[in-house]
């Protein structure tokens, strides 16, 4: 039995089923990013897949094109070489929300403020899965996880007002349970011509689920489902109704110079004084 | 044609998470005794490819008519 | 056509010989006393089409000119002490995934932030071990300022030949050192580039070796060949294995492709070694301070010479041993607390007996204290 068209394209199919649990998301958002390839019709010689280390790290290596599995905290600056030394590839990093935030906090919030023309696709299941179940920059406070037995201290970051803020010029937010509006940020920010974020809200049952008993990979995308509201309807919530709720939507959108542009003119313009 | 479109499991990729069976709006999939996603009612399915779009490890989506030639 | 004469520092004859070999990336992060590599690169490069980079910390300076190699550019990164430190995961990264690599070490005394400003040669045990987990490294280490620029070239080649990362390990004194520099003409050295894929086909097995091959062809992003590139241990498709027969496979092959070509990697300067009765053993710009030493005590009769390792790992073992074979005292000559004479002590097995001499502390070693040392060490019995 052959898989469909967009998976016998994109995906290395000698390589499927993935490692993932059972009712882990992670699966919905590498297909999405897929799909927004197939949107923009990239091809795939001149794509490149770049992630750290983590359960969402593993997805390049499904995935047909060149990929790089990197160190952990690493992808996005793995990613600067890639993309400055080549400027003509499409670049798009595969991330977790502690390989994202954490470990690599310094490269995302430095390339965000390059503007350098990569994508950043963040798995947010506000865990560590790979090594089962440690909180992370983005579990909620008073949330459990195996490093947290007594609720999480912590207090969680916006990971899109960090980009944001370190000067990204696309951020979004999309959720496995809204992957059609995933699939379409995912799209704009890989087609955006500078540093793009989406944070992908992703469900870890075993892990996240099971210490949270926010229940099966079903349940937690019934809840991402009512508990997520689109930004612009949220914004019209009265008060009363926001509590609790949580955005997906975009979030931000600039232009402003990209990197390995004004690299090329600042080499013209050296070359030209010669 | 979206009516041409036939829904179709590979299910030796189904590690069984129910999503598809969860989110299904006409109720077309039910998990079987495997604890696999099995189609049930085939006769209800509006080709919306919701499945598809949610299942985490491609095994369902919805093929193509030329496909199968 | 006749050679330019330059007067130039050991930093920037680095560069100059990077540019010779052809290297068009470069990603760093400021220290002392490195920077001149970086400010001649930023300097440099955008000259030729290459591109710099001062990335955010010095993790990020050699993930990127990993992610470059990866690219297909010829890459380079430098630092210091604690940036060498920071660096060594993805210095293991580097020697998994068979990307080549030059990192140079201009080396300064430590621990820690140590002396920034004083030369040492502490950084060789770390050069060799520093990264976890067992596979080989390839180090080299220039006397001079012209040795920087050709040994530069030569790490380069090294690097691309064996798809490798190669370590140029100089220190402060010769990385600030000035010399007079006859700048190779183009041709006098060799430049290796990179033996890559053919482009356009889709490679199943990339890390199969071809017969005759030293090492798999590398494919480059956008050449086609969509291959994975993983710091997990992988099997010839390139994708991840666990198994153990497999990793066993793995290790074999990074490690013999160096072991396996140790005559072609490694270099060695043979100083009045021919009729020497006392042997040093040194590197980098300790053997400078040798050289001076020798002089002195063939004048005074004393046929004392140096066996200089240009290639610091793999080290020079069959030299070190016949030299064990030859002279009864063997005096290991570095500015450190004893690092290298364990390597040696390793290879002479009591054959000969074997001296260390050397501080961490930034003070250069001295003539009068290896003169002293070895008409010491003459009238001790083996």
């Amino acid at each position: 039995m052959q898989p469909s068209k967009l998976v016998q394209k994109y995906f290395r199919e000698a390589n499927l089923p993935t490692i993932w649990c059972p009712g882990c998301s992670h699966g919905i958002t590498t297909k999405a990013i897929a799909q927004a390839i197939e949107n923009l019709g990239l091809d795939k010689d001149n794509t490149v897949i770049v992630s750290g280390i983590g359960c969402s790290s593993r997805a390049p290596g499904y995935m047909a094109f060149n990929t790089v599995h990197t160190t952990h905290g690493r992808a996005i600056a793995f990613a600067t070489g890639i993309k400055l030394s080549k400027p003509e590839l499409n670049v798009i990093v595969i991330t977790g929300d502690g390989d994202a935030s954490a470990i690599g906090g310094n490269h995302l919030i430095h390339a965000a403020r390059r503007n350098i023309d990569i994508t950043v696709v963040v798995f947010n299941n506000n865990i560590y899965g790979m090594t089962g179940g440690q909180y992370s920059p983005t579990t909620p406070t008073g949330a459990f996880g195996t490093t947290a037995p007594y609720g999480n201290v912590d207090q969680p970051f916006d990971i899109l007002k960090l980009a944001e803020g370190a000067g990204a010029t696309y951020t979004a937010r999309g959720t496995a349970y809204h992957t059609k509006q995933l699939i379409s940020y995912i799209t704009k920010a890989i087609d955006h011509k500078g540093f793009s974020i989406v944070d992908a809200i992703s469900v870890c049952p075993t892990y996240y689920g099971r210490r949270n008993q926010a229940g099966t990979g079903v349940q937690m995308m019934v809840w991402l489902k009512d508990n997520f509201v689109e930004k612009t309807v949220y914004d019209k919530l009265p008060e009363d109704k926001r509590a609790g709720k949580f955005t997906y939507g975009e979030f931000h959108q600039e232009d402003r110079p990209e990197y390995t542009a004004e690299y090329q003119k600042l080499i013209e313009h050296v070359r030209g004084e010669q | 044609m979206s009516d041409q479109k036939q829904l179709t499991l590979k299910r030796e990729w189904c590690k069984g998470c129910g999503i598809c069976v969860a989110f299904c709006p006409t109720k077309v999939l039910i998990m079987d005794t495997d604890y696999k996603c099995t189609i049930d009612n085939i006769d209800a399915c509006i080709k919306c490819g919701l499945c598809e779009l949610r299942c985490p490890d491609y095994a369902i989506y919805l093929k193509e008519a030329e496909d199968g030639k | 056509m006749a050679n330019k004469i330059a007067l130039m520092q050991g930093n920037e004859a680095c560069v100059q010989g990077a540019l010779y070999a052809g290297y068009r990336f470069y990603a760093g992060y400021p220290i002392t006393p490195s920077t001149e590599i970086a400010e001649l690169s930023a300097l440099e490069l955008p000259k030729v089409g290459g591109k710099f980079i001062q990335m955010e910390d010095e993790i990020g300076g050699i993930a990127a000119a990993i992610g470059a190699s990866i690219a297909g550019t010829k890459a380079m990164t430098a630092t210091s002490g604690p940036g060498f430190s920071l660096k060594q995961e993805n210095i293991g990264y580097a020697v998994m995934a068979q990307i080549p690599l030059v990192i140079v070490n201009v080396m300064r005394g430590g621990p820690s932030t140590g002396l920034p400003t004083q030369s040492a040669q502490a950084d060789i045990m770390q050069a060799k071990w520093g990264s976890h987990g067992d596979y080989p490294m390839i180090a080299l280490s220039p006397i001079s300022v012209r040795e920087t620029f050709d040994l530069t070239v030569r790490a380069f080649n090294l690097a691309e030949k064996y798809r490798t990362p190669v370590m140029l390990m100089t220190d402060e004194v010769i990385g600030h050192l000035r010399e007079r520099v006859e700048i190779p003409v183009e041709g006098e050295l060799e430049v290796f580039d990179r033996i890559t894929a053919e482009a356009g086909k889709l490679r199943r097995r990339p890390y199969e070796k071809e017969p005759g091959e030293i090492v798999p062809a590398m494919s480059v992003f956008g050449d086609g060949n969509r291959t994975h590139t993983t710091g997990l241990f992988y099997n010839e498709t390139g994708f991840p294995s666990n198994s153990t027969e497999n990793a066993k496979i793995m290790l074999d092959r990074i490690f013999s492709k160096i072991y396996d070509h140790v005559d072609d990697i490694v270099q060695v300067e043979e100083y009045e070694l021919a009729d020497c009765e006392v042997a040093f053993v040194a590197f980098g710009s300790t053997s400078r301070v040798v050289k001076a030493a020798i002089k002195q005590l063939r004048a005074d009769g004393i046929k004392a010479g140096l066996l200089r390792a240009i290639t610091i790992w793999p080290s020079p073992e069959k030299q070190i041993r016949a030299l064990a074979e030859q002279v009864d005292h063997i005096i290991v000559a570095e500015q450190n607390e004893g690092q290298y004479v364990r390597e040696v002590q390793r290879i002479v097995e009591g054959r000969a007996k074997v001296y260390h001499i050397g501080r961490g502390n930034g003070e250069i070693l001295t003539p009068p204290e290896l003169i002293d040392l070895v008409k010491e060490v003459k009238h001790a019995t083996k």
